[in-house]
């Protein structure tokens, strides 16, 4: 029987950073909570934060669950984190650099060329540029889950466009309308500063034929999008517009945005669209969505765009495998952060010892998110793990596989009253002329009992994150 | 602004304004429907599927048309471009995309008004009395407009919206006009009868222009003043040349904001021009459902170039 | 040998359209036995957008034409002195890995008659000598013939129908040599046609593939000629397939049909 760290007790006594809420979570009647409950979902569906599934039809306008009970690292710890994400972030920075230009970690062979040069991710089509201040991923997103005190794992990278930070900044918001004195007995470090140093961020990686303060918009692919309120809240929290493709179009070097007043000429675009569908003379010729010619113009220093093209190649999860390879190669240090153990199903031994053991392993598409398409071995039953044996064996390549971790849990609100429940994290960091990381994340929870999957789109729900000032 | 979101914010009036007219027409079909038909001619809810632009959509669906049936198809349906459940949807569709350009109370009076349309929609037809639902549809609509008016920004988003309404309610007078004099009563022998002056007294009362019209006039309903309250008198809130006013207004607003001077301005200015010079007399002499015809083409036009010069997104 | 090129495509809309965006990889390649003498690309009452040389060392420029407009004529017109590399290209400076071009795509999937090609190479150790016998076995398994195909035939419908036009020739080099292990790209040129070839109605704006030879580097293999490069060709640019390696790339926005029209001279100037 696995054992799971607990944040609030450990060893039956309540660890200092949750003191404060033992008394809150005892000051709370069943009553009061469920109708706090219901306060903050009527707040929720009111801001209009909604939630569609991928593919799932239903109703277009649901909620991510929210759970009142909130998660709390204190300061010494999110100092340690910080210090591991913003190394992290700076590495695959780094990497993105060199292997869209010489590719010196592959000359080095600490990372071998057909992971990365025949990777679907990869870009061709930036080869050889270096984007203004050298940075392609301009918001990492880091998933963190923790098994002990001081054990924490990075799960998954994203330096595509991590979404969920509406969430980080709501969760907060509602939690504070409805439990201020919360906040005057506890000291907790204030997220509210993400947007700004989110716009700041873009500002600084302006291109080169920029020589004003810089235009930048929020390049959306539409309102049918899941992700559309966070883009909508995110341009209207940084004062920019948010724009579809249809709204912008390439003239001449420049590339300008159709206003009542006429064309006005866009210096950066923090797209929330994937690559293949930001031009069509360039990626997909069948793309509606994407601006014809945006990309000549990027590549000549006429426009930003955030995060780069080509960023994708850094987060795919069998590149993942060489993230510490890359921190000791590019910055000279030793990883502060822990990478989960991970076998490549490509490696003939690995793939044997995957399919071995299968019940005790969680496998993963390489290019799969969302929580999608993966098998939780000690979760499944013999015919689902007998019908993912079949996939891998068919396309071992496509499949990676890494232990199940004791995820830690905290206290969640459950219908018989609190219960723990598995979480894990995910922070974002921002870099552009500066490596910036506000105190906070987003918290996933899964609700149901025993489930060690926190995506939103498998049932999971989300958490105010809290970190404790000294 | 952004030319979409303008556009955006243009049809979430325009919406808002043709669910009213939506729920306003069912409410005469369904005053005039209490008189005994027993009058030789045709039905006079199919009267208002003409004059609704919705005839052909409707037969696709049902064969004779049934109060029942019309209600429906007038209000609930999603299938029909114009039924006030669209109309609402689309609006707050509308309001979704531009969330950030509208306040919290605008959004909050769009949202609820979709919200509890889902949840009427829900309940069975025969607990919902007509009346309850254009009620409902009114209170919305103005609930919506109140917010607008008390809390946006007096911005270009303000004017933008402001030309939806106005243009949609210009259309919408002219036809509402229209749908009485050609379509509910197509022969000449009935006009200043006793049915004549009972319709025109409905259509007042869709219009919840009523009691305005008689502190106005006084005496007795005629369709000459009628055509000058609804057409040319610059104190009733829907009458052509009040939404011509309000047409150059917004424009007069835009041009000081952007400091050049548009196409659609000098049409508008036209416009009303033109209708300040009229006279009643000259609107009875043209044959005012040619009159009415002639007008719904010109604010279609006129339509056609604020969008060229606005919301098309090609303005230079 | 000096060739001129005199390269015209006009394009027609029934209705104008609001405008016109395009990407040019019009320009000579930088490399031995290719010096441009002179060159110009027009573009009609167009914009020069942006311009840069990418990874594969390709000069691509942008070109934008404000609408309305129902008429636009691109031209390109130069002379460019060549001499004959065997097919090899030197002093061509890219930065482009090679193992990017075992990527397939849609037009160069690899199926099984294309596998079956493929593994008459198997172990060979012989790269270069490989990569001539592909070329070769490509040249007989399709026909050229002009008018069998289309420009979105695939390699796999044209090694079926054993018809097709350079193109296809080209796209079913890459899906054998990359199935084959060969890091292999598309080429787009022009092409010196005189004699025979002319008789055969081949075309002077022309297509070969390039496959990666260890040691040697690119290496240029003309399947639809059954030959390498030589000074009748001048190269483009390439791409992983005739798509990624078009010369015009460009799109419109409006509603217009659209109708095209190109001409291409390419002739040996007299010495």
């Amino acid at each position: 029987m696995t054992t799971y760290f607990n944040e609030m007790y450990d060893s039956g006594k309540v660890r200092p950073p949750y003191a404060r809420l033992e008394d809150w979570t005892r000051s709370m009647p069943a009553e009061l909570r469920e109708m706090k409950q219901a306060e903050a979902e009527a707040l929720f569906r009111r801001i209009g934060i909604t939630f569609a599934v991928y593919g799932e039809g239903g109703d277009p306008d649901r909620l991510i669950p929210f759970d009142m009970f909130p998660r709390v690292f204190t300061s010494g710890e999110w100092a340690r984190l910080e210090r591991g994400i913003k190394q992290r972030a700076r590495a695959l920075n780094a990497f993105l650099v060199d292997v869209y230009g010489r590719g010196e970690i592959v000359r080095a062979g600490r990372i071998p060329g057909r992971l990365v040069y025949r990777n679907a991710a990869y870009e061709k089509a930036v080869v050889g540029f270096v984007p203004s201040k050298g940075v392609y991923s301009h918001v990492v997103g880091i998933d963190l889950v923790r098994t002990g005190a001081d054990e924490f794992f990075v799960l998954e990278d994203n330096c595509r466009t991590p979404s969920g930070v509406s969430y980080m900044l709501e969760n907060r918001e509602i939690m504070m309308r409805m439990f201020p004195d919360l906040f005057r007995g506890n000291r907790i470090e204030p997220v509210d500063s993400y947007p700004e140093k989110l716009r700041r961020t873009l500002a600084s990686v302006a291109p080169t034929k920029c020589e004003r303060d810089p235009t930048i918009v929020i390049l959306t692919p539409g309102h049918f999008n899941s992700a559309y309120y966070e883009h909508s809240f995110l341009a209207d929290l940084m004062g920019v517009e948010l724009v579809e493709g249809a709204d912008l179009f390439v003239e001449g070097e420049y590339v300008f945005m159709r206003t009542t007043e006429g064309p006005k000429r866009v210096d950066v675009i923090y797209r929330r669209v994937d690559d293949d569908y930001i031009d069509p003379l360039c990626f997909r010729p069948d793309s509606m969505l994407g601006i014809p010619g945006l990309m000549d113009v990027y590549r000549s220093g006429g426009v930003s765009i955030c995060s780069a093209p080509g960023a994708g190649v850094a987060d795919d999860k069998a590149v993942y495998t060489y993230v510490p390879e890359m921190i000791r190669f590019y910055l000279g240090e030793e990883p502060l952060l822990k990478n989960v153990p991970t076998w490549q199903c490509s490696k003939t031994d690995d793939c044997k010892y995957v399919l071995e053991n299968l019940h005790e392993l969680v496998v993963k598409e390489v290019h799969g998110s969302g929580g999608y398409g993966m098998l939780v071995g000690p979760k499944s039953t013999k015919a689902e793990i007998e019908a993912y044996r079949a996939r891998v064996e068919a396309d071992p390549g496509n499949y990676i596989a890494q232990p199940t971790l004791a995820l830690s849990t905290t206290p969640t609100f459950v219908d018989e009253g609190i219960a723990p429940r598995h979480v894990d994290l995910r922070p974002y960091c921002l870099v552009g002329e500066r490596v910036e990381l506000v105190p906070g994340g987003l918290t996933r929870v899964a609700l149901t009992e025993g489930s060690l999957v926190v995506n939103s789109s498998q049932g999971g729900g989300v958490k105010d994150t809290w970190v404790l000032a000294e | 602004m952004l030319s979409r979101t303008a556009d955006n914010l243009y049809w979430i009036a325009r919406y808002m304004e043709r669910a009213e007219t939506m729920a306003r027409l069912l409410e005469v079909g369904s005053r005039i429907s209490l008189l005994p038909t027993a009058h030789g001619y045709r039905n006079e809810w199919d009267s208002l599927l003409q004059a609704s632009g919705t005839a052909f959509g409707f037969h696709q669906k049902y064969a004779e048309a049934e109060q029942c049936d019309i209600e429906s198809y007038l209000f609930f349906d999603l299938d029909n471009p114009s039924s006030v459940a669209t109309c609402i949807s689309r609006a707050r569709e509308n309001a979704r995309i531009v969330r950030t350009a509208l306040t919290a109370q605008v959004w909050d009076a769009l949202n609820t008004a979709f919200q509890e349309l889902r949840v009427l929609a829900k309940q069975p037809r025969h607990q919902l009395e007509l009346s309850r639902l254009t009620d409902w549809t009114m209170r919305h609509a103005a609930m919506v407009r109140g917010a607008i008016d008390a809390t946006l920004l007096r911005n270009d988003g303000w004017d933008f919206l402001n030309l939806g309404y106005y243009l949609e309610r210009s259309d919408n007078t002219a036809r509402l006009m229209d749908v009485k004099y050609y379509v509910l009563l197509p022969r000449v022998e009935f006009v200043g009868s006793g049915l004549d002056n009972y319709q025109w007294t409905t259509l007042l009362r869709a219009m919840s222009a009523h009691r305005a019209f008689h502190w106005a006039y006084g005496g007795e309903v005629t369709a000459r003043k009628i055509a000058d309250f609804l057409i040319l008198n610059r104190q009733c809130p829907r009458s052509l040349i009040t939404c011509a006013e309000g047409i150059t207004s917004h424009l007069a607003r835009l041009e000081r904001n952007y400091g050049k001077n548009t196409r659609a301005q000098e049409m508008a200015l036209a416009l009303e021009a033109g209708l300040a010079a009229l006279s009643v007399e000259e609107i009875i002499e043209e044959g005012l459902h040619e009159f009415l015809t002639r007008f719904i083409g010109d604010i279609a036009s006129l339509g056609g170039v604020v969008f060229e010069t606005y919301l098309s997104g090609d303005v230079r | 040998m000096i060739l001129t090129v005199d390269h015209v495509t006009l394009y027609r809309y029934d209705r104008p359209v609001r405008g016109l965006v395009q990407s040019h990889r019009l320009m000579p390649s930088t490399c031995t036995g290719q010096r441009v003498l002179n060159w110009a690309v027009t573009v009609t009452d167009g914009l020069a957008g942006g311009a840069f040389r990418d990874g594969a060392g390709d000069w691509i420029q942008g070109w934008s034409v404000p609408g309305p407009v129902s008429e636009v004529a691109v031209t390109v017109r130069g002379t460019v002195e060549t001499t004959d590399q065997a097919g090899v290209l030197r002093g061509h400076r890219e930065l482009t890995p090679p193992d990017c071009y075992l990527q397939s795509t849609p037009s160069t999937r690899s199926d099984l008659a294309l596998a079956e090609l493929a593994a008459t190479v198997a172990g060979h150790d012989d790269v270069l000598d490989a990569a001539h016998r592909l070329s070769g076995l490509v040249s007989e398994a399709i026909v050229y013939t002009p008018g069998a195909t289309a420009a979105t035939t695939t390699a796999s419908e044209a090694l079926a129908l054993g018809k097709g036009v350079c193109q296809d020739h080209s796209h079913a080099l890459l899906a054998v040599a990359r199935q084959a292990g060969l890091p292999a790209r598309y080429v787009s040129g022009y092409l010196l046609v005189e004699g025979d070839g002319a008789a055969e109605g081949q075309e002077a704006a022309h297509a070969w593939a390039e496959i990666w030879v260890r040691g040697l580097g690119w290496v240029g293999f003309d399947p639809a000629n059954r030959c390498c490069p030589d000074d009748r060709y001048i190269r483009l640019g390439s791409g992983l397939d005739a798509q990624d390696a078009a010369p015009i790339r460009g799109t419109a926005r409006g509603t217009g049909f659209e109708k095209l029209d190109v001409t291409v001279a390419v002739q040996a100037v007299q010495q």
